[in-house]
């Protein structure tokens, strides 16, 4: 193993990385795919969601084969009270045929789309953790991993390495992240049977539908989900490290709390859970992205903080990311330049793509939800909002006008008065509007 | 409502022998003020015991997931991967 050189050497078996290996090695590069875990996806969770646009530029009518769960037709939005929900949502046919989404679970996805990139011709590592990059000078060569005269050499190394990228690290390309750049969450599995999931969510053969909801998260900023797989549910919440640190909360016990509120309970109610599971989401956003090429390198996906958070889009950015980066090499190969001049296509595709300008458009909203208080915009207004529709649709004798005066002075109350909600209205528009 | 033992359980592990969580100086948790590891931990590695005046580690239980990396206030846990192949393995994920 110790001489071998590859023209690339990938760094993680997730989306990303599967993504760049798969498309280099179907343009006839020779490609090692390492990953730590006994198979691809063994150490992967997300919430669920998989989107077609992007999987489909790398892999045309993936679906036929690929391991998916439910095709999302239906997105719902819930405000929470103590015991109330104000509900928003879209159900449309139009996202079907072609799926728009789907939800999945990562120990298939990963596992198949790691066998894509080994059927085209990389070679896939598993059981192996790359302990450093190895580098001449400024430029990266190599990696070193644990397994004995582990070292490999490369003309590229493709740093896929997820959101704690000890690699990303060691390259200095970008200092740790800070507690505010991150959210905990922790998911469950929960198993329920087919016809159950189907008629407590409206749903129709593979049809499915995923809940986020705001508001329950005893203060701290962040988001839960309920999405509906085959045979079971994906059920989880997220908060922002850096409110976990101050409310001295258990994650798990958050999640179990929760799972009390009224309108997820029923849902919930009688399902098993088959697994538990944590992970970090890197959300910085914008202004957290490193730079992505070097002499010798380039960094994807969570690796590189490229996730939407407003939008709960990972994976599709994850896998653009890694296309690019594999054209980027391609290109390099081709010209025999794998220096940072050498490989600065792959910024100018990130550049001009989605990822970056979904990224640029919220790139305020880090520094809004880091400095505003998020027990007002995740606790307070929610709260506020749901009594405002419950003073509305009660009759109780009360004049309407009356009503709607006492609801808007809720809300106005709950964010400080109106000259703070215009402010906060205008900031978050701002934010969300870079 | 499951608690957290019974969470853990339904996570596959292979335990490798040594822990690659390591706590880099016993005398800064003694001088921790919040010690809340011990809470934003998902799956309960750290526990401050009184009675020898150290944080205990169980990396046995360790998700993997790098909150405690970032969110030890001073960055006192030395953390790397599990050895190849050991750790955690999901069934779903």
């Amino acid at each position: 193993m110790a001489t071998e050189h590859f023209d690339a050497i990938v760094v993680g078996a997730g989306p990303a990385g599967s993504a760049a290996a798969y498309t280099m090695a179907k343009a006839g590069l020779s490609v090692v795919l390492i990953e730590r875990g006994e198979f691809p996806g063994a150490k992967n969770i997300f919430g669920g969601v998989i989107y077609r646009k992007q999987l489909e530029d790398i892999i045309p009518e993936f679906w036929k084969e690929a391991p998916l769960e439910r095709e999302v037709v239906e997105q719902r939005l819930w405000l929470l009270g103590d015991q109330s929900v104000v509900t928003l949502g879209h159900r449309n046919e139009a996202f079907k045929d072609p799926n728009n989404c789907w939800t999945g679970l990562r120990v298939k996805f990963d596992q198949w789309f790691a066998s894509k990139a080994e059927q085209a011709g990389a070679l896939n590592i598993y059981e192996t953790v790359v302990t450093e990059l190895i580098r001449e000078g400024n430029k990266v060569v190599g990696v070193r991993t644990d397994r004995e005269e582990g070292d490999l050499y490369a003309n590229v190394v493709v740093v896929a390495d997820g959101v704690n990228s000890l690699l990303g690290k060691s390259l200095g390309v970008h200092r740790e992240w800070q507690p505010d750049e991150v959210s905990l969450a922790v998911k469950e599995v929960i198993a329920m049977p087919k016809e159950k999931i189907m008629d407590r969510f409206n749903l129709e053969g593979n049809e499915g539908v995923t809940i986020e909801f705001v508001g329950n998260t005893l203060g701290m900023a962040g988001l839960g989900f309920l999405y509906t797989n085959q045979d079971t549910l994906s059920f989880g919440v997220g908060v922002m490290v850096s409110d976990l640190k101050k409310k001295r909360v258990k994650p798990y016990e958050l999640l179990e709390s929760v799972k009390q509120h009224p309108m997820l309970r029923r849902l919930l109610q009688g399902g098993e859970t088959k697994e538990y599971a944590g992970h970090l989401i890197p959300e910085g956003g914008y202004h957290s992205i490193p730079p992505l090429s070097g002499d010798g390198w380039v960094i994807c996906g969570d690796a590189a903080q490229l996730v939407n958070f407003v939008h709960r889009e990972g994976t599709n950015l994850a896998m653009t990311s890694g296309r690019f980066a594999a054209e980027a090499i391609i290109q390099a190969h081709t010209k025999g330049d794998f220096s940072r001049v050498g490989l600065s296509l792959y910024d100018r595709l990130v550049r001009e793509s989605f990822v970056h300008k979904d990224l640029k458009k919220y790139k305020g909203l880090h520094n809004f939800l880091r400095d505003s208080d998020p027990t007002l915009m995740f606790d307070k207004l929610p709260r506020a909002l749901n009594d405002a529709a419950y003073q509305m649709l009660l009759v109780d004798g009360v004049p309407k006008a009356e009503k709607q005066r006492m609801a808007m002075r809720g809300i106005t109350d709950a964010a400080g008065g109106l000259m703070n909600l215009v402010k906060l209205g205008a900031q978050g528009w701002r934010a969300m509007n870079g | 409502m499951s608690s957290i033992a019974e969470k853990l359980y339904t996570i596959r592990y292979k335990v490798d022998e040594n822990s690659h969580l390591v706590i880099k100086d016993q005398e800064v948790c003694l001088h921790c003020v919040t010690k809340e590891c011990q809470d934003f931990c998902p799956a309960d590695v750290y526990h401050w015991v009184e009675k020898e005046q150290m944080t205990s580690v169980a990396f046995e239980n360790c998700i993997e997931c790098g909150t405690c990396r970032i969110g030890c206030p001073t960055y006192n846990i030395q953390w790397v991967y599990p050895k190849g192949g050991h750790g955690i393995t999901y069934k779903f994920g």
